[in-house]
């Protein structure tokens, strides 16, 4: 057992040189072996070295420079977290958060990487080294830590060289030193040293003493609802895709590249949007950039969102090529009508992505179309590549304020032309000016198509009501803060759903009777005031009792 | 050979029967020394060819089974489990080759049922990236038999046998009929309804020092016997370095010793077999 003193201990565990990139190194202190890496970023981790899957030492895992791959089964951790980012055995699965390998705190301070078994980085107590010292080579010697100081000590003093004396383990030690000033030619005072190490090693080495018996390394329990076997991974994403390409496409945009392991990937049509759920455990909605020349593999551009729950930074900062991701077959709630005499597409930032799927498949169609590209920069405008290749039928409108914005969707907007038809994607208030303008100079909603990211309109699900379902036979009661899907689900009957906010459409169910209180963005407000269908993750009965065609 | 001290075994495993030698090293008139749990033993053969073992200064009781020498510290069962197929005219049954590893039997038993390895450790040959997928299987206690079974496990695998002549959807059914033994049936290339046979046998030479056996019985009248050893000690090979780093080297039964994925029911399975049993030999038992 480790005393609170050695478990506190801050301990010189590596050279700052010993972390060469994509390096894991293997140290130790009073018998418990770290793994030692430095991230790309610079950032040095000091963990347990043991996978916590299955015992494996983590130094003969691969440093991928943001994470650490475990050699036996290839589970990702996460650079300074030792969160398990990636489990290929299921790629549809999410490792549980709480999955994470021991970290060790850890700092390098002059020249040298220091670790302690216990404690905080804050609290880190070194000790004063001369801050432009030469870091000596270090010289492992299999005697006890005690020892080696005391000889040290009385060998060479401890003037011109700080001693250092690693506790490897009961019984083995490695010496560091650093020198107080950097020599003008420091390759023969390290020989120098070397050697006088070496000597002292030897005779150190050769004096008689009875054997140390090793410290047993520590091995602590994991969490109990780790002990147990994890529940399968979402329904419906039932496609096993490939990362086969990871690229950035824009400030903050990332896309992918989403390829079959073996096969075709099915059918899907402009606008489709795929539910990719995603290894932090989150299920996310990315709308298909494809034209109809490009099935071999889908493309999706995802958009960094720093404050949001953490699908975009999952996918930009954990997801690698060669991933295999969970993802559904393509719902299309956003379709492409191919029969305007001039389709206009109107796209915001990241909102041009089923807008590019449209105009791909109008434009090898040699259908008449303007496509009109509004971005905060240049440097923010994704898939310009895609957009050069639409040619003439696309205009950028480049850092525009909100008034100019406006102006703008005014302009490009007008009067509608016989059968022009108008598709909308971008941020919320986008969106809502778009279609503002285009209901205000007497465009009919029919011919307004939109899709919002998300649902950012107040909703309130504070009220019971009453659901029959005409097909089933069933009656049954909604709760308050229970939607309309939950409760049927509730008595086996499944309604597919998507972004379960009300914006993607999945979750649409006609309606035979009752008054509707719609809370989605979908919907337009003519399909709305039909009163036939609604979005069953969101929407609620005005008052008492919805029949539904169910 | 050993460092490991004598330790007392427990029952299940001080009267198994356990593998302590490749039956063809033994020439008849030869004796040829070995270790089991620590102990040196004496293999010989008499003058009718019968294998006689000799250990702890006494006459052991001694077996020939599928290729190998087999005996026991206690009091063993009449003979060893059955091997379904192993004497079939057509199979070509093959010795594949004894590695000595350091590790505890139970970790190698467990390796050999583990699927999720394979694009890791055997890339491009029983598995490769991105197939990394272990689909849901099923794994059971064939109650009278008194055995692990994993059944409907399906595995890609780009080379699975030394035969094939490309990757493949490989079918997979594991028995675990001994603490130490474990026993893997695998689509053959060569035959659509039997399937090859591949079996290891581990010999605990301490708790953390083993001499892993592998035998083959496959339907290919194509390979040669060398072939079949070289892709068996290739795989083989392959395990040794994972094997001799993982920590802590003996079996933790404790449930909450390490992270099981779904992948790894099969092995779930195995130790808490492992725990009805009262194995105590290369294991940490549950607290």
């Amino acid at each position: 057992m480790l005393n609170d003193e050695q478990r506190r201990a801050w301990q010189p565990v590596a050279s700052s040189t010993d972390l060469v990139a994509r390096h894991v190194f293997a140290g130790a202190i009073w018998g418990q072996e770290l793994a030692l890496w430095r991230a790309d970023d610079g950032h040095v981790n000091a963990w347990e070295n043991r996978c916590l899957h299955r015992g494996v030492r983590l130094t003969i895992g691969v440093n991928l420079g943001s994470e650490l791959m475990c050699q036996y089964h290839g589970w990702r951790y996460a650079n300074r977290t030792a969160g398990c980012t990636y489990i290929p055995a299921h790629p549809a699965d999410a490792p549980a958060r709480t999955i994470c390998n021991r970290v060790y705190p850890a700092v390098e301070r002059h020249g040298l990487v220091w670790a302690a078994l216990e404690g905080t980085v804050e609290g880190a107590a070194l000790p004063e080294l001369p801050m432009d010292g030469l870091v000596l080579r270090p010289v492992p010697v299999d005697v006890p830590p005690a020892e080696v100081e005391a000889a040290l000590a009385a060998e060479f003093g401890r003037d011109r060289v700080r001693w250092l004396v690693q506790p490897v383990d009961a019984g083995r030690s490695i010496i560091r030193g650093v020198l107080a000033e950097q020599p003008a030619e420091p390759l023969p005072v390290l020989r120098r040293w070397s050697a006088r190490l070496g000597r002292l090693r030897d005779r150190l080495e050769a004096l008689p003493r009875p054997p140390v018996a090793p410290i047993p390394p520590e091995l602590h329990r994991v969490d109990p609802a780790l002990a147990g076997l994890p529940e399968p991974g979402p329904a419906g994403t039932s496609l096993r895709l490939r990362v086969a390409r990871k690229w950035p496409v824009a400030e903050d945009v990332t896309a992918f590249r989403l390829a079959p392991l073996a096969g075709e990937l099915p059918a899907f049509q402009p606008g489709a949007h795929i539910d990719v759920a995603l290894p932090n455990g989150l299920t996310r909605q990315y709308s298909l950039t494809n034209g109809p020349d490009d099935t071999a593999a889908w493309v999706i551009g995802v958009k960094r969102e720093p404050a949001g729950l953490g699908g975009s930074t999952c996918l930009h900062d954990a997801v690698r090529e060669g991933d295999v991701l969970a993802v559904s077959p393509p719902r299309n709630n956003f379709p492409l009508r191919r029969d305007g005499l001039l389709t206009l597409f109107i796209a915001g930032g990241i909102g041009l992505t089923p807008l590019l799927a449209m105009a791909r498949t109008l434009h090898l169609a040699r259908l008449p179309y303007h496509f009109h590209a509004f971005a905060r920069s240049v440097a923010h405008l994704p898939f310009v590549d895609v957009l050069d290749g639409l040619g003439d039928a696309v205009e950028r409108h480049i850092g525009l304020d909100p008034a100019a914005t406006t102006a703008k969707l005014e302009a490009i907007i007008g009067t509608q032309g016989e059968k022009h038809e108008l598709y909308v994607c971008g941020p919320t208030p986008f969106l809502d000016a778009a279609r503002a303008i285009a209901a205000a100079k007497g465009w009919p909603d029919t011919a307004v198509h939109f899709e919002y990211f998300k649902n950012e309109r107040p909703r309130d699900a504070s009220n019971a009501f009453e659901v029959a379902l005409a097909r089933s036979a069933l009656t049954l009661d909604v709760a308050p803060g229970q939607s309309i899907v939950e409760a049927v689900a509730a008595h086996g009957i499944h309604i597919p759903t998507s972004c379960a906010q009300g914006a993607c459409g999945t979750c649409r169910v006609g309606v035979i009777e009752g008054a509707i209180d719609h809370q989605d963005v979908h919907l337009t407000p003519s399909e709305k005031a039909r009163g036939d269908c609604l979005m069953a993750c969101v929407s609620r009965a005005a008052a008492g009792r919805l029949v539904l065609d169910l | 050979m050993s460092s490991t001290e004598k330790v007392e075994l427990d029952p299940a495993i001080r009267d198994a029967w356990h593998v302590c030698a490749v039956a063809a090293d033994i020439a008849p008139g030869a004796t040829a020394m070995h270790c089991l749990f620590g102990q040196r033993l004496e293999v010989a053969r008499d003058a009718a060819g019968r294998p006689v073992v000799r250990g702890d200064g006494r006459v052991l009781p001694a077996l020939e089974r599928y290729g190998f020498i087999w005996t026991s510290p206690g009091t063993p069962p009449e003979d060893l489990f059955p091997l379904p197929g192993y004497d079939e005219p057509d199979r070509k049954n093959v010795v594949t080759g004894s590695v000595g590893i350091r590790v505890s039997a139970p970790r190698a038993v467990e390796n050999f049922l583990d699927m999720g390895h394979f694009p890791f450790v055997h890339t491009g040959i029983l598995g490769e990236e991105p197939h990394t997928e272990v689909k849901e299987y099923a794994v059971a206690i064939d109650p009278v038999a008194d055995e692990v079974v994993a059944t409907e496990c399906q595995f890609y695998q780009p080379r699975a046998a030394v035969g094939s002549s490309g990757g493949a959807k490989t079918e997979y059914v594991y028995r675990v009929p001994h603490p130490f033994c474990a026993i893997l049936y695998k689509t053959s290339p060569f035959d659509a309804v039997r399937m090859d046979i591949v079996a290891l046998f581990v010999q605990p030479v301490g708790e953390e020092e083993i001499i892993g056996h592998t035998m083959m019985s496959i339907i290919d009248d194509r390979s040669t016997a060398t072939e079949v050893r070289h892709f068996q000690l290739t795989i083989f090979g392959q395990d040794k370095p994972i094997l001799e780093n993982q920590r802590p080297r003996k079996l933790p039964l404790d449930p909450r010793a390490e992270t099981p994925i779904r992948a790894d029911k099969s092995s779930i399975m195995y130790r808490r077999w492992l725990t009805s049993k009262g194995v105590a030999y290369g294991v940490i038992p549950a607290p």
